[in-house]
């Protein structure tokens, strides 16, 4: 269900404490998503894939990922030239094309593969778990670090429950046509997936309590920051800096 | 005296879930100091409901619970039981949430307040001695049936409980790993109740059975000598059965 592929590796990025890439990959998320010049966001697409080449990753698993979430930005494409206001750049008879939306569309784009390729270099080669841990050593909130590590353990729980599900409806010959019952049947798919989903949360807190839960969890893992780890934050920190100093310089 | 061997005592206790019709109804259960006990009783009867009125997951509508010879009423009472009585639930993708073994059966020593170091320990002392040892960084969710239901049971043990109630322990097991947890559960010097619907397992590992019938429990009868009426080919010539039932000290027998 969760691979979890590019979690395991050798290179240095990998080695990183958990922590300073969660600071630094949030950071850059956030800095790109503000940039609006395709100077700085050229520059910052550049330090996402030259973070994806440290991490030494299969460049094929990488763009087959880019690949997916590209195909929905294609969406934008075919619609924001068409609805931006500006100047015009072609016409289609009544349809016209703006210049204005082009470029929109193409700072988009950059903007979520620059953003996509740091998240898979930074985030996807941590465990997910140890993601969680370092979240809650980050004072994340308490829920939400632990909807995150309980969604990762049961998911594949509920994907379980769904095809014993799906099968036991193959089994009595369902197959799936463009017709109510085809639709009432996958409803009651849902609805008992959620039923059940309720139910085991109900007795996974039970047995939490009966060994002794009271609202705190506490964790094994303790991180440690190494002088590395530091030196690499700071790098990574002057460059996110420099993005934002090339944004306003060019602006000026 | 008797008090002081007295762990759980269930007296005229009635429970029923919402809008539904009683599960328990007058109940008396008592539970001493090295009982083995094995409940069983049909699906639907109440022995999980039991399971968890006795730790205070379910509120009796009416009765009293003494638990360690003190009255338990609140959640308070409930939850310093609860660090002594070990239940071990029906399936183990219930018991097992943490994403690896180690963080699961350290998860309970953290809540008794053991440091991270100690609940290590407790937890690779408790997975060597079910012969799990190597199993530590292992994915929960990987794992076998088999394993799950090992793990689990280590989870509970590594609280070091004085009581045990295992939910259907060898639900689903093939006979080696079965065979396994026998092998484990005869050799611990702990007081224990199992439901379960496997008799040849509860033969091996209790003292009495129990039965609950109607909301109630009664004792199964000890020993019931009975004879089967049975076919097969070649019956006609002499020949002997062997049952693992069967194999009962002479001596009870003839009691």
């Amino acid at each position: 269900m969760v691979d979890e592929e590019f979690s395991t590796g050798e290179s240095f990025i990998h080695g990183l404490d958990p922590r300073i890439k969660i600071i630094v990959a949030v950071l850059f998320s956030v800095v790109v998503a503000v940039l609006s010049n395709f100077v700085s966001l050229l520059v910052a697409l550049f330090l996402s894939l030259i973070l994806v080449v440290l991490a030494r990753l299969s460049m094929k698993r990488v763009f087959y990922r880019l690949f997916l979430v590209n195909g929905l930005i294609l969406f934008l494409w075919i619609f924001l030239p068409f609805t931006y206001q500006g100047e015009t750049w072609f016409d289609i008879g009544p349809l016209v094309a703006t210049k204005e939306g082009l470029l929109y569309a193409s700072q988009i784009t950059v903007k979520c593969n620059a953003i996509l390729l740091t998240m898979i270099a930074l985030l996807a080669t941590t465990p997910i778990f140890t993601l969680g841990h370092a979240m809650s050593q980050l004072c994340f909130p308490d829920k939400i670090t632990h909807l995150f590590l309980f969604t990762y353990r049961y998911i594949h729980v509920i994907f379980q429950e769904y095809h014993r599900l799906v099968n036991a409806m193959r089994i009595r010959g369902f197959i799936p046509h463009t017709n109510i019952h085809t639709y009432r049947s996958y409803a009651y798919l849902v609805g008992m997936l959620l039923v059940r989903s309720y139910d085991r949360a109900e007795r996974i807190h039970k047995a939490m309590i009966c060994r002794g839960f009271n609202g705190r969890y506490y964790t094994l893992v303790q991180f440690s920051i190494k002088m590395r780890d530091v030196f690499y934050l700071s790098l990574m920190l002057i460059a996110i800096l420099g993005l934002v100093i090339l944004q306003w310089k060019v602006t000026l | 005296m008797e008090s002081n061997t007295l762990i759980v005592n269930l007296k005229d206790i009635s429970f029923s879930y919402s809008g539904g019709k009683p599960v328990l109804e007058h109940l008396n259960f008592q539970l001493r100091r090295g009982d083995r006990i094995g409940l069983i009783g049909p699906n639907g009867s109440g022995k999980t409901t039991l399971f968890y009125v006795i730790v205070g997951l379910l509120r009796p509508s009416s009765g009293r619970i003494d638990l360690f010879g003190k009255p338990a009423i609140e959640e308070r009472d409930f939850r310093e039981a609860r660090k002594r009585i070990g239940l071990l639930f029906q399936d183990p993708d219930d018991q097992l949430f943490s994403p690896t073994v180690l963080e699961d059966v350290a998860f309970g020593p953290l809540n008794l307040g053991k440091s991270p170091e100690e609940a290590r320990e407790i937890a690779a002392k408790t997975l060597a001695r079910l012969g799990l040892s190597g199993f530590e960084n292992r994915i929960t969710y990987k794992l076998s049936g088999g394993e799950k239901r090992l793990v689990s049971l280590a989870t509970v043990l590594a609280m070091d409980p004085e009581v045990l109630l295992l939910d259907e322990p060898t639900n689903g097991l093939d006979e080696a790993t079965e065979g396994k947890i026998t092998d484990i559960l005869n050799g611990l010097d702990l007081t224990y109740v199992f439901i379960s619907h496997n008799l040849d397992f509860l033969c091996k590992t209790t003292d009495k059975i129990y039965a609950v019938v109607d909301g109630k429990i009664s004792i199964y009868e000890q020993l019931v000598p009975h004879t089967h009426i049975h076919a097969h080919r070649f019956g006609r010539l002499p020949h002997e059965h062997r049952s693992k039932l069967m194999e009962l000290d002479p001596e009870e027998i003839s009691d």
